[in-house]
């Protein structure tokens, strides 16, 4: 981790505050019910989860404007619940219900919401990095002043299309923040393991692209390098980079042997850097909520999941000729 | 001793060109590497430069002659104190004729590509696939060239991407003039960077737009074949009808001439297995035009396979502006009675000439030109060989799982009361494509095996 917590905070109202913790807790409890219901057998395949990364998604959402676009990896449901996407659509997604936001037809690595401007959810590692300047060509072209968050991991970052993409985006001048989640593991190949870049996000100086690290564990770090990105790239000077620190407590995927790292390492993290704790500690010692206020929250994020798993288990199966559907337009 | 100074070849498939300007005049000492003279091929206008030192001393082909053959001689280059021989300059026509395909250097396609088939009277063949009204001859390059321009005029979210489609003009001068009339922003030159350029086009179609993607080759496509895949065929799926890919790739694709094992492949079967995409393969300028036009305007990704060798061959084309062909509609390109040659792009000019060789024989072949691979039109398909009872497919790609594979099995499947004879599949050979001449032309289809397949299925 190289960024610490910053001693003097950018200022954040009791409201902000509230909100990003709530937002986080959403993705956290929904993500420990996915789990759950992975266990119980009624989510297959591949299904990766976010819990540990929350930060980044609320913070850099918190800088985002109507119109502006995102696109991830296939470890999505955090970037889908954070902008605004239905809970039940997505569990729903997750157990291959006609409920979910692709009918069932996605699963957990390939969702999108035209509406939320959620442009997935991608199974390719890497891919969604030349797609997502592809929707800021678009809005360029377009003359508008929106802007896409494109995510990738640390894993996707030695990928070759994403240095295709710097090239052209800078090239450009594409309004694309390109937000790596460096959560330090492409899937069980620690960083120091697969480069020896000593960091992913001066890179794109070989390209002419501006960047910075973030401490990605810490929800106002992250929306304050957010909105000097997101700046830049409205006022046509993008591409942006920002290189987020982060850590995710669980696996790769829900089969990872978990053999890479050790479990101090893990718990170390989990109560040092916890991002909902750094919250919650600011608004308890702030003395902007009580404890109370804070299980009233608990209890209501828990009720939003519980009626989530429901409706994701009580959605039925696409009908079979579902098949056949969305081939063509 | 005075040697000549030959017609250069300046592309791989060039046979012919216009002298369009000397810049130096007879006597003139030249040195090696300076300018002698302007080549118009029909790809671009090319500086000709000569290799040795010496005197210039007969122009022998007039600057403006056109159609003059690769290695006709077009000067004499004397050494120095040579003195000029007194022979009349030749006329353009009565230039040598080229040397023999076997040594010369463009021998592109077997020696068949060099000659289009000639035009046949019945049934006003081969316009037969045409809708009436006025038409004008032009090239599959212009053809291609005047649908993309139609279509930016008439929807501002196309636009056109790829390496060296502005100020190059195109590196096949499909391109050529759009810059000029759309602006950088709508001809976008890219870097060569096909798997990242071709990932920016699937999301710039996802964003509203329309992109046409050109590939230099759809060789350079295998870089880029995972977000036409993955990114742009699965999306409208993958997210439940939610979004598509409304855009076009297009590009050269298959064996050109002599260019060896990377640069001469054909992806027809590739893409045509991909639920997702459509595949168009056009023959004609006619095919060139509607089809182009009708996959801009098709809301789901098209893979357009074009030919190099077809880019300069002429063809009939409807004037109408609002000239289209419907994707996944077959033509008759010629009827017949006793069998089915069923093919596309290329192939049919192996097909066509073999028609008109086993008609001599009296074999009435029904030739079949699919235009669109996916969705493939199996209807007429089926209902030629319900006529028939025969049919032979041609292509230059693989054999393995090839388009005549499964359309041997479709017919099977669901025609195997109506047929006479095995369906027999003519493709390229099983091997990557050699270099030399004489391999080349071993390793395509060949109008001849044509012949022999048709005959074979008539018991003849």
């Amino acid at each position: 981790m190289v960024a610490k917590k910053p001693a003097d905070r950018p200022n954040a109202s009791k409201e902000d505050l509230l909100k990003y913790y709530r937002e986080m807790l959403l993705i956290r409890r929904f993500e420990e019910k996915a789990g759950q219901l992975y266990g119980m057998g009624l989510i297959g395949g591949f299904c990766h989860l976010y819990i540990g990364q929350e930060a980044v998604v609320v913070g850099l959402e918190a800088v985002a404007k109507d119109g502006d676009k995102r696109i991830t990896s296939y470890r999505d449901h955090g970037h889908m619940l954070a902008c605004g996407m239905d809970p039940k659509g997505v569990m729903a997604e997750l157990t291959g219900r006609s409920g979910g936001y692709s009918k069932g037809k996605g699963g957990s690595m390939h969702m999108f919401s035209k509406d939320r401007h959620f442009y997935g959810g991608h199974g390719i590692v890497g891919a969604q990095v030349p797609l997502g300047a592809g929707l800021a060509f678009a809005d360029k072209y377009l003359g508008n002043d929106n802007v896409t968050f494109t995510y990738f991991g640390d894993g996707a970052a030695n990928q070759g299309q994403v240095y295709e993409t710097y090239n052209m985006a800078e090239l450009w001048n594409l309004p694309v923040v390109f937000v790596i989640e460096n959560n330090q593991y492409a899937m069980g190949t620690s960083m120091k393991r697969s480069t020896k870049s000593p960091s992913m996000w001066e890179r794109g100086a070989a390209y002419g692209i501006q960047g910075e690290a973030v401490d990605g564990m810490d929800v106002l770090a992250v929306k304050a390098a957010g909105e000097k990105a997101v700046a830049t790239c409205r006022a046509g000077d993008g591409p942006y980079i920002l290189e987020m620190m982060t850590y995710r407590y669980r696996g790769h995927s829900m089969s990872d042997p978990a053999k890479y790292r050790t479990r101090e390492e893990v718990d170390k993290m989990r109560s040092e850097k916890d991002a909902i704790d750094h919250v919650r500690d600011l608004l308890l010692q702030g003395g902007l909520a009580s404890e109370d206020d804070l299980k009233t929250i608990d209890k209501d994020i828990k009720a939003r999941v519980n009626e989530a798993a429901e409706f994701a288990k009580d959605s039925p199966e696409p009908p079979l000729a579902d098949l056949w559907t969305d081939i063509y337009a | 001793m005075a040697t000549e100074v030959l017609m250069p070849a300046l592309s791989p498939t060039m046979e012919e060109g216009t002298l369009a300007k000397w810049l130096v005049k007879e006597g003139d000492k030249v040195k090696s590497g300076q300018i002698l003279a302007e080549i118009e091929t029909d790809k671009a206008t090319m500086e000709f430069e000569a290799v040795d030192d010496g005197i210039i001393g007969t122009l022998l082909i007039a600057e403006g002659s056109a159609g003059v053959k690769v290695n006709t001689p077009i000067a004499t280059l004397l050494e120095d104190g040579e003195a000029a021989p007194t022979a009349p300059r030749a006329a353009p026509a009565a230039a040598k004729p080229a040397a023999p395909a076997s040594d010369a250097a463009p021998m592109a396609a077997p020696a068949i590509a060099t000659a289009p088939p000639a035009p046949v009277a019945a049934k006003g063949w081969p316009h037969a696939d045409l809708p009436e009204g006025p038409t004008k001859t032009m090239t599959v390059r212009e053809a291609l060239r005047e649908a993309m321009a139609e279509e930016m005029r008439r929807d501002p979210n196309v636009f056109l991407m790829g390496e060296e489609v502005g100020e190059y003009q195109g590196a096949y001068k499909i391109s050529q003039g759009l810059l000029d009339e759309f602006g950088a922003k709508r001809v976008v030159d890219t870097p060569i960077t096909e798997h990242g350029f071709a990932g920016i086009a699937v999301g710039a179609s996802w964003g509203g737009l329309r992109p046409i993607v050109e590939f230099m080759t759809f060789n350079f496509a295998m870089q880029a074949i995972d977000h036409i895949i993955n990114s742009a065929a699965k999306t409208l799926y993958m997210s439940g009808g939610q979004m598509g890919s409304p855009m076009v790739f297009r590009g050269p694709n298959g064996a050109a001439a002599r260019v060896g094992a990377q640069h001469s492949q054909d992806y027809a079967a590739w893409y045509s297995a991909i639920p997702g995409l459509k595949v168009c393969m056009p023959y004609s300028a006619a095919d060139a035009k509607g089809l182009l036009k009708t996959a801009i305007r098709d809301p789901n990704p098209v893979i357009f396979l074009e030919n190099e060798i077809l880019y300069g061959r002429s063809f009939e084309v409807p004037t109408d502006p609002d000239f289209t062909i419907p994707l996944g509609k077959a033509s008759i390109l010629r009827e017949g009675s006793d069998v089915t040659i069923v093919s596309f792009s290329i192939g049919l000019t192996y097909a066509l000439q073999a028609a008109e060789i086993l008609a001599k024989d009296g074999i009435s072949a029904e030739v079949v030109n699919l235009r669109t691979l996916r969705p493939i039109d199996y209807d007429t398909v089926l209902a030629s060989v319900m006529k028939t009872n025969r049919c032979v497919t041609v292509e230059e790609g693989f054999p393995v799982g090839s388009i005549g594979d499964h359309l041997a099995s479709t017919i099977m499947q669901r025609a195997f009361d109506h047929l006479d004879a095995p369906v027999v599949t003519c493709t390229g050979k099983d091997v990557p494509m050699p270099y030399a001449a004489n391999l080349e032309k071993l390793a395509l289809t060949t109008t001849a095996e044509v012949v022999a397949a048709v005959k074979s299925v008539c018991y003849r």
